[in-house]
């Protein structure tokens, strides 16, 4: 497999050991091992290189995120107990986000009491706190800029929502910020006021319509609820703002290494390859592929046509089925491996640069510590 | 969307004793799973023999473009593939905002009022400040094209909807209790009760697509109890990429010497210690996957196993898929 890999090899141990490296992303499409991924750097972080680690998961597998303890969703971190890190002195923490509750809080932390209870029992904040599109990822940053900020942490390893696209993550805090901050939402408070301006008579006459229209599809009493959260939210949007740009910042840093994960198929190697070309684009530190799920064969002799030709004659000659069947699947599983190759190269021809590492598929599912420290030795070997 | 009568004329996918007897087929599964194939390859298979279906998206991926090897479809129902027998699948990729203008324009007559609001992002503002309204959009869009007749005929025999996965199908097709948070009377909840009422009569089936893989059958178990407590039954279990075991028992080191000295084949210690690891972890996965299918039978839902497709899936393949799933028995 190294060999006719172009791509020079991920070196992740030099990742987690970095001190000036605080924050490592997992990002790639879904179903392709993110959130393993996330937990077993975390875990290598801390029983390897000594790290305070702590590892924002989504939404884990249930036996994986009881293996780590997380038995609640209650949005902070838990230290991992049972894990082997007396020699480095490092630690392993993990939480699993809360989107509402992590949306409480911002709304807590920026207005008082009063006001943020007549929020919370908005129908329109209900709504988008726990269902808007984004809101999750939107709420991921905001987390991962929390746990930042509390400097708490020598490394935050963070899995990312199982979006649509793996890009969300990267545009929700914009898009939540420029809706929130839109001139939408401020004609909306103020029609009359901005009316008055000739520039805008064209819009506002739309809008006017719009608000009409508004109140007949949607009801008189729907108007009212979003104005009173449009309101209540009013006092905050500076805060919002602020907060989606330094988020963002702080992802261009030299702090940050973003790691794509993918597996050897063709969308979620497609998936990969358009996030980095976006990473690239957004000025983003990509700091190597985790192609998960790789296939290769124990040995190289025989080959897939030897082992099939092997596999005919002994049939022909009988009493050899166990072999037969062996050869044959040797076969198949040469095949799956240069199919996969075929597959990767798609990635690593238009991203000659990206450091790869490929982890051999694992015959059973990981869901406990030992697991996670295979895969995470797995990566480091590449 | 209103209320058009049923044409006496039964359905032809029904003549045809086809064993897809709904008319609305909404396809979902955890990422990964292949459900934007699976949908694909039964909108071929329903539009075999000069029938016609339409084949939705609702995510904004082009997953649909991506599958055929075509531009990026528009909000515009298109043909992207004639099927065999003759009979047309078409296309759609629908879009909230665009969804949303057309529904103002249905019933308030926008014209370039509609622009200036686009422009505006108002648009952009009513599908994110009510997510509900979002999905009561995507959803009605898909209802519309399912009960639409022209002449008193079906314009479709079937409807293939590639709907969001396991991980949000639930608020997706729950769009009633979503928009009555929100709407407590108006249009939009007369449609969103229209779309509850349909997704759950027996014009629609919601099937499941799932690998033998741990995570997606777990995703698989907890949507069916999720779906089941909004009172909308799935019709089948749809495994993708099965292919059939290799191995009926386990090698020993022995066996495997003496099978390939037979065939002059390396004997050294390394070859046969390497097939038959090779062997064990086959073994392991196997011992898994067959109580992962167990968990599956379990749930007594009708099971339809899809073969892999080891070069992938082209236009060739999607057909061996629509094979596969007209075959198997209701």
């Amino acid at each position: 497999m190294r060999s006719d890999h172009p791509a020079p090899e991920l070196d992740i141990d030099r990742i987690l050991a970095d001190r000036g490296i605080r924050i490592v992303v997992c990002c790639g499409a879904g179903g392709v091992g993110k959130t393993t991924t996330a937990a077993a750097l975390a875990l290598r972080a801390a029983e390897r290189h000594g790290r305070r680690t702590v590892v924002l998961t989504i939404d884990p597998a249930r036996r994986l995120a009881q293996s780590l303890g997380l038995t609640e969703l209650d949005n902070t971190p838990r230290q991992v107990k049972g894990i082997d890190a007396e020699a480095s002195g490092g630690e392993l923490h993990a939480m699993m986000l809360d989107m509402k509750r992590t949306f409480d809080d911002v709304v807590l932390a920026h207005t008082d009491p009063a006001k943020a209870a007549e929020i919370f029992a908005n129908p329109f904040y209900q709504a988008m706190s726990s269902t808007f599109a984004g809101t999750q990822e939107y709420m991921a940053m905001e987390k991962l800029s929390q746990l930042h900020a509390r400097g708490e942490w020598d490394l935050i390893v963070v899995d990312t929502p199982p979006s649509r696209s793996a890009l969300d993550f990267l545009d929700a805090p914009a898009r939540l910020s420029r809706f929130l901050d839109g001139r939408m939402l401020r004609l909306l408070l103020a029609p009359a006021r901005s009316g008055g301006r000739s520039m805008f008579s064209l819009v506002t006459a739309s809008f006017g319509m719009f608000s009409r229209v508004v109140q007949k599809v949607l009801g008189a009493q729907l108007l009212t609820d979003l104005s009173g959260f449009v309101a209540a939210l009013d006092s905050m949007f500076g805060g919002f703002r602020q907060r989606a740009e330094q988020t963002y910042r702080v992802l261009q840093a030299r702090e940050t290494a973003f790691l794509l994960v993918a597996v050897p198929e063709p969308d979620a190697i497609r998936e990969a390859a358009y996030f980095a070309g976006r990473l690239s684009e957004e000025r983003m530190p990509l700091a190597g592929l985790v192609l998960n799920r790789v296939h290769r064969t124990a040995v190289e002799v025989p080959t897939a046509e030897q082992s099939l030709a092997a596999a005919a004659r002994l049939a022909e000659l009988g009493g050899h089925e166990a072999t037969v069947e062996t050869l044959r699947a040797h076969a198949a599983l040469a095949q799956q491996a240069a199919r996969e190759r075929r597959v990767a190269r798609v990635f690593t021809d238009a991203f000659p640069q990206v450091p790869t590492a490929a982890v051999t598929a694992q015959p059973a599912d990981v869901h406990d510590v030992d697991g996670l420290r295979t895969i995470g030795a797995a990566i480091s070997r590449g | 969307m209103r209320a058009s009568k049923e044409p006496g004329e039964p359905a032809a996918a029904d003549r045809a004793g086809n064993t897809w007897p709904a008319r609305l087929h909404v396809i979902t599964g955890k990422g990964g799973t292949g459900k934007t194939t699976v949908a694909a390859a039964l909108a071929l298979a329903l539009a075999r023999n000069g029938r016609r279906t339409l084949l939705v998206e609702v995510e904004g991926r082009q997953g649909i473009a991506q599958l055929f090897g075509t531009d990026p479809l528009p909000y515009e129902e298109r043909t992207i593939a004639t099927a065999r027998g003759g009979g047309e699948v078409r296309a759609l990729a629908v879009d909230p905002e665009e969804a949303l203008l057309e529904y103002l324009d249905m019933f308030y007559k926008l014209g370039a009022a509609g622009r200036a609001l686009r422009k505006l992002g108002a648009i952009d503002f009513a599908t994110t400040i009510a997510p509900g309204l979002r999905d009561v959009l995507l959803t009605g869009k898909v209802k519309e094209a399912t009960t639409r007749t022209v002449n008193q005929r079906r314009v479709y025999d079937a409807v293939v909807l590639d709907a969001p996965p396991t991980g949000r199908i639930g608020p997706f097709l729950n769009v009633t209790a979503e928009t009555a948070r929100l709407a407590k009377v108006g249009p939009i909840k007369t449609q969103s009760e229209g779309v509850a009422a349909l997704l759950r009569s027996p014009m629609t089936a919601v099937h499941l697509v799932t690998l033998l893989e741990e995570m997606p059958v777990q995703e698989t178990i907890d949507a069916i109890a999720e779906l089941g407590k909004l009172g909308i039954p799935v019709g089948r279990l749809i495994l993708n990429a099965t292919r059939p075991p290799l191995l009926a028992g386990m090698v020993t080191q022995a066996e495997l010497r003496r099978g390939l000295a037979a065939v002059g084949l390396p004997t050294d210690r390394a070859t046969i210690a390497g097939l038959h690891a090779e062997a064990r972890d086959q073994a392991i996965r196997r011992n898994l996957e067959e109580s992962l299918r167990a968990d599956l039978v379990e749930l007594g839902l009708p099971l339809v196993r899809l073969p892999l497709l080891a070069e992938g899936v082209d236009r060739a393949g999607l057909e061996v898929i629509a094979d596969s799933l007209l075959a198997a028995s209701s």
